[in-house]
């Protein structure tokens, strides 16, 4: 009978490492989603790293219609809004963007810029190989900048994507910032050229 | 003027709620692809009573038939390979017979071709914004309905708590895209008569889109939970033909640009106290009253009070700034974006002066455009 | 089915060594129980007093809704009375209910002497009144308990909250811990405690849908608790887990939620079928149709409830393909489903039936689970769900499977069991009013939803346009009709509690087939010391 009951423990002691283990899965599901939405294009979240353009044949025989949406959130005084509303893009070609930003509050204040794809999917077939989103950007009272965006369009985008729309929410984080190695804005009153 | 009029033109197209009153089933809608859900609803809903019947059929006339009380003396079979592999088959292939039309809807309802036009709603507790994204036009739209009303105090309206002062207006037979989104909770934006239901996540875009067939009123309500006011968020789109949507937009951008000139003449000038003070008071009912509640005491725990607040007893400065700008991770929204600088002013001055916070102070619209530019 | 009275009072000192037969007295026996049958009637009381009190809430709620309107509540509290209504009637009510039932009938089933693990019963259960008192506390608290519905959606729950969403995670936290101890007893209890002879397909269907309800509890449990440690840490020690600005996403929040969701959906109605499928072979007098089928059909509706969390997110924004997968997946679930349901009918089919109190609720049962599982598959139909979603249409659903579902079996399952319980037959006048009341009054309150759902109504609204007026009038009727019609049940239970009533014959009903029937009524403080031999 105390074959019962070992048995009894190694059982529940086995049962306890699942639920020790699913619980650890719950947190697991973070990363996974990410990389879920990385393969799907769910919330058209695009990449937070630079991409390499790759000097491939420009498709001049399709047009891509890119829209740009500027907000602030909710506690972010700054203006922000992008220079060009629109533009029509080739897969493959290079194009650069630029956004203007103005603090108008009495103290510096740092922002983060979260990007989102709708509709989703086109996220995953635009590649930024500059953009001030990459970082939190600082900015002094008073100052303002133009922040420029390059990117281009995968060749591959699904021919019934002809348009897709591009959003910026600004978000205050001077509370959270990480200790910015360059308290400067990089981007200070340098109008960005080759918008178009 | 013909936009007096239109009003009562609109009233004449479009059912009141009331006479919607005792409708079972959903609507048919005004819109290609809400024809094909209500089509797929009557689909799906005929298959589910026909097997409803089927199979409550069977069993009545087993329990009719097959009772002790009739003598029967019960079987004993058990089981049977032929008829379990035939109801595990069957229900498989009305199955597939379901997703067939369910999927060709859906693909026709994810259509991501060029729109006509584009309108950015964003939801925030609890009113919907509307940006025309070819235009400079933009604006708040909130539930009219009375507090009265509500309260039982006055007899309630027609299209009560369906009702807004600024209704969505979009063209017909043009294909409209809304690109949805939230600078607080989630909220869901939804027009029954359109199909379109979509969720407002904050810092995220989605898409919906839609091509009205009729001009018309199409009422909707916010359809995710999203906090104290959820019910009290309605949404109301006005489709006109694409001629009056122009001259509406038009008219629009005019009242827009008469506005700017508004606010430069307002900022050379000073108001009076009196002036301030009943001007705030009504925008104060009409925004904060939500939350900080009439007597300024607030929800305890949940809205704080502005009835001797510090931040509304000293610092004018940051109190004009929290108003324009709002505070991040709160319900405290961004004014400078829905309220005009005289509306700031005026509120200001109000919080500061009413309920015993008798400070005295006047702040005119020129503070607020101050703390707003940083000039 | 095995002879094993002569196993009742044998005297053996070899399983458990910490109780001494016979009841105690006194409070302390009950708390300090750890016998199978008391902590089954501890759970069964507490499920019901969860019960009337969540049901109290929602009588708070359908009085705000009587007409157009704010009457009663502010939305702030009726917010909150939707939240804590919900989240009492899944974790307070259901839930616990089922333990209950496992605790008294698994052992009596698989004719093992106690559960596994009696002292880890004793705990899993106690630590619920905290869990509760905690939960219904923060109401108290200044800012209010949770508003912001059982499914708590961030930023709502979160950045949104009041302070009290502290209180809410802790309770949250005790209620799984209790589950996942409860369904880790079951688990071993099974495994390990089964008489010589019961064979994997030899147990009774309860016992097999708890087996698997209780794997699923332990799957899925635990990552409930980790989606409400995100949102504490969110609210109170600055993460972003669900917060865009710092890399987060609300989004995410629900795919974890309904991870748990979709599966706790079946926590809730899989042992309903076990309770079902003893019921009804017992009064149709013939053995159950299919009952392998049913196992498989109960094991495959577990595995699918892993893959279709997102049909309940199809407004989020999702891609098309996603969209799709979910949808087809969802639907899939109503095969197996119907497989059930078509072995029920095949069951009664040229038997011998009667229709005593626990077969009433049993057909009642069938009948009105079918029709939430018919709505839950108009529901799964993404382009049409789209206009659904989040209306009455979708509350008239959950509650047709979940009151007239899951509530029903439970009831169905007390009367069917009370006597073995008590020894005395329950007082069947007063259960044909239950029946009655309940059967007549649960359709005026729920049917009535499904249109007004379809006519646009969202839910979680403490007010709602004239055009919805006549028919909220009506459920709200039923809702009070229903509530009230609950006492006459108190009443009756309270009656068997003191042991009124005629005595009734070991095997209660004339079909019952089963170890749990072969011993006497009312069953003996401990039963099977010494395994029957199942044949």
């Amino acid at each position: 009978m105390s074959t019962q009951s070992a048995r009894n423990q190694s059982l529940t002691l086995r049962l306890l490492l699942v639920v020790v283990a699913m619980f650890g899965f719950g947190f697991a599901l973070v990363p996974l989603y990410d990389v879920f939405c990385d393969i799907t294009g769910i919330n058209g979240k695009t990449e937070n790293q630079a991409a390499v353009w790759q000097d491939v044949a420009v498709d001049e025989s399709r047009t891509v219609t890119v829209e740009f949406i500027t907000r602030t959130n909710t506690g972010m005084p700054w203006e922000f809004r992008a220079e060009t509303r629109r533009v029509k893009v080739h897969p493959g070609e290079i194009n650069t963007v630029s956004f203007y930003v103005r603090n108008p509050a009495s103290s510096e204040i740092i922002a983060q810029a979260i990007p989102s794809v709708s509709p989703g999917q086109a996220a995953l077939y635009l590649n930024k190989t500059e953009c001030f989103c990459f970082n939190q950007q600082p900015l002094q009272a008073g100052q303002e900048a133009w922040m420029p965006m390059s990117f281009y369009v995968d060749a591959n985008l699904p021919q019934d994507i002809s348009y897709f729309t591009l959003q910026y929410t600004l978000y205050d984080v001077t509370a959270r910032a990480a200790d910015l190695a360059e308290k400067e804005n990089p981007y200070l009153r340098q109008p960005a050229s080759g918008s178009r | 003027m013909a936009a007096a009029l239109l009003p009562l033109q609109i009233f004449a197209q479009t059912a009141s709620t009331t006479e919607r009153a005792g409708e079972l089933n959903l609507r048919q809608g005004v819109t290609d692809i809400s024809g094909q859900v209500y089509d797929l609803h009557m689909l799906m809903f005929s298959i589910c009573v026909a097997i409803a019947v089927a199979v409550f059929g069977v069993m009545f006339y087993s329990i009719v038939k097959h009772r002790k009380s009739r003598g029967v003396k019960p079987a004993h079979f058990h089981e049977n390979v032929k008829v379990e592999i035939a109801w595990t088959v069957i229900p498989f292939l009305i199955l597939i017979f379901m997703a067939v039309p369910a999927a060709k809807t859906l693909i026709a309802m994810e259509d991501t071709d060029e729109p006509d036009m584009t309108v950015l709603v964003t939801g925030s507790q609890w009113k919907w914004h509307y940006q025309y994204m070819d235009s400079n036009v933009s604006f708040y739209s909130v539930m009219a309905t009375q507090r009265e009303q509500i309260e039982n105090k006055y007899e309630k309206g027609e299209n009560y708590l369906l009702e807004v002062d600024r209704p969505l207006v979009i063209p017909t037979g043009q294909k409209v895209r809304f690109l949805i989104t939230s600078d607080d909770v989630i909220h869901s934006w939804w027009v029954p008569d359109f199909a379109v239901k979509k969720d407002a996540n904050p810092g995220f875009i989605n898409e919906a889109w839609t091509k009205v067939n009729e001009p018309g009123i199409y009422r909707g309500q916010c359809a995710e939970l999203c906090g104290k006011d959820h019910g009290f968020m309605p949404v109301v789109v006005v489709a006109k033909t694409p001629v009056e949507y122009e001259a509406w937009m038009t008219a629009q951008e005019e009242i827009v640009r008469k506005a700017k000139k508004e606010e430069q003449r307002l900022l050379a000038m000073n108001m009076s106290m009196d002036e301030l003070m009943t001007a705030g008071e009504k925008v104060y009912n009409s925004t904060c009253a939500a939350c900080h509640m009439p007597n300024g005491e607030g929800l305890p725990g949940v809205f704080p009070a502005l009835k001797a607040s510090p931040m509304v007893l000293e610092d004018q400065a940051a109190h004009i700034n929290i108003v324009l700008n709002g505070k991040a991770g709160t319900a405290m929204q961004a004014f400078g974006k829905m309220l005009s600088l005289k509306d700031i002013a005026a509120v200001v001055t109000y919080e500061r002066n009413a309920w015993g916070n008798n400070t005295g102070d006047i702040v005119q619209p020129k503070d607020v455009n101050a703390v707003a530019t940083g000039k | 089915m095995s002879k094993a009275t002569d196993t009742l009072v044998a005297d053996s000192d070899a399983v458990h060594d910490d109780h001494h037969h016979g009841a105690p007295k006194g409070l302390m026996r009950w708390v300090l129980t750890t016998n199978h049958k008391d902590i089954g009637t501890l759970y069964l009381w507490f499920a019901f007093i969860m019960f009337l009190v969540g049901g109290a809430m929602a009588m708070v709620i359908r009085a705000e809704l009587f007409q157009p309107g704010l009457q009663i509540v502010d939305p702030n509290f009726f917010n909150q009375m939707t939240t804590v209504h919900g989240l009492i009637m899944v974790f307070g009510a259901v839930m616990p209910a089922f333990t209950g039932l496992a605790n008294w009938l698994i052992p009596m089933m698989i004719g093992a002497p106690d559960m596994a693990l009696p002292r880890m019963n004793n705990w899993s259960f106690w630590i619920l009144p905290f869990a509760f008192a905690i939960l219904l506390g923060s109401l108290f608290v200044e800012g209010g308990g949770p508003a912001f519905g059982w499914t708590f959606y961030a930023p709502l729950s979160t950045t949104y909250s009041s302070d009290s969403t502290g209180l809410f995670v802790f309770s949250v936290h005790i209620m799984g811990i209790s589950s996942i101890m409860g369904a880790i007893n079951v688990i071993v209890t099974i495994f390990n405690m089964r008489a010589p002879g019961m064979t994997w397909m030899k147990m009774p269907l309860f016992v097999w849908t708890w087996l698997i309800t209780a794997f699923l509890l332990i799957a899925v449990m635990p990552v409930l608790a980790g989606a409400v440690t995100m949102v504490l840490t969110d609210k109170f020690f600055g993460t972003s887990f669900f917060d865009a600005a710092g890399g987060g996403d609300p989004v995410m929040f629900q795919h974890i939620f309904w991870f748990f969701g979709h599966p706790e959906v079946y926590i809730m109605i899989l042992p309903a079928f076990g309770i079902i499928s003893q019921i009804v072979p017992t009064f149709a007098r013939k053995r159950l149709f299919g009952y392998a089928s049913m196992v498989y059909a109960t094991a495959s509706i577990a595995l699918l409830s892993f893959i279709v969390w997102a049909h309940h997110m199809f407004t989020t924004g999702m891609p098309v393909f996603a969209e799709m997968f979910f949808m087809f997946a969802t639907m899939l679930i109503s095969v197996p489903t119907g497989v059930k349901v078509f072995n029920w009918v095949a069951t009664m089919w040229r038997g011998s039936m009667t229709f005593e109190i626990p077969m009433m609720f049993a057909l009642a049962f069938i009948v009105l689970f079918t029709i939430g599982g018919l709505s839950g598959l108009m529901l799964a139909i993404t382009p049409v769900d789209f206009q659904y979603h989040d209306t009455y249409f979708v509350v008239a659903h959950f509650h047709y499977v979940l009151v007239t579902g899951a509530i029903f079996s439970i009831m169905a399952a007390v009367y069917y069991w009370l006597p073995k319980w008590t020894g005395k037959m329950f007082d069947i006048t007063l259960a044909k009013w239950h029946f009655w009341c309940s059967l007549v009054s649960v359709n005026v309150l729920f049917f009535p939803m499904h249109f007004v759902g379809l006519a646009g109504m969202p839910r979680r609204i403490p007010d709602y346009s004239l055009q919805f007026a006549d028919y909220n009038q009506w459920i709200s009727i039923g809702g009070f009709a229903f509530g009230l019609s609950q006492l006459i049940f108190l009443a009756l239970v309270i009656k068997a509690c003191k042991k009124v009533g005629e005595p009734v014959s070991d095997r209660v009903w004339e079909g019952a087939e089963g170890l749990e029937w072969e011993i006497p009524s009312p069953a003996p403080y401990h039963t099977f010391e010494t395994p029957p031999v199942v044949k």
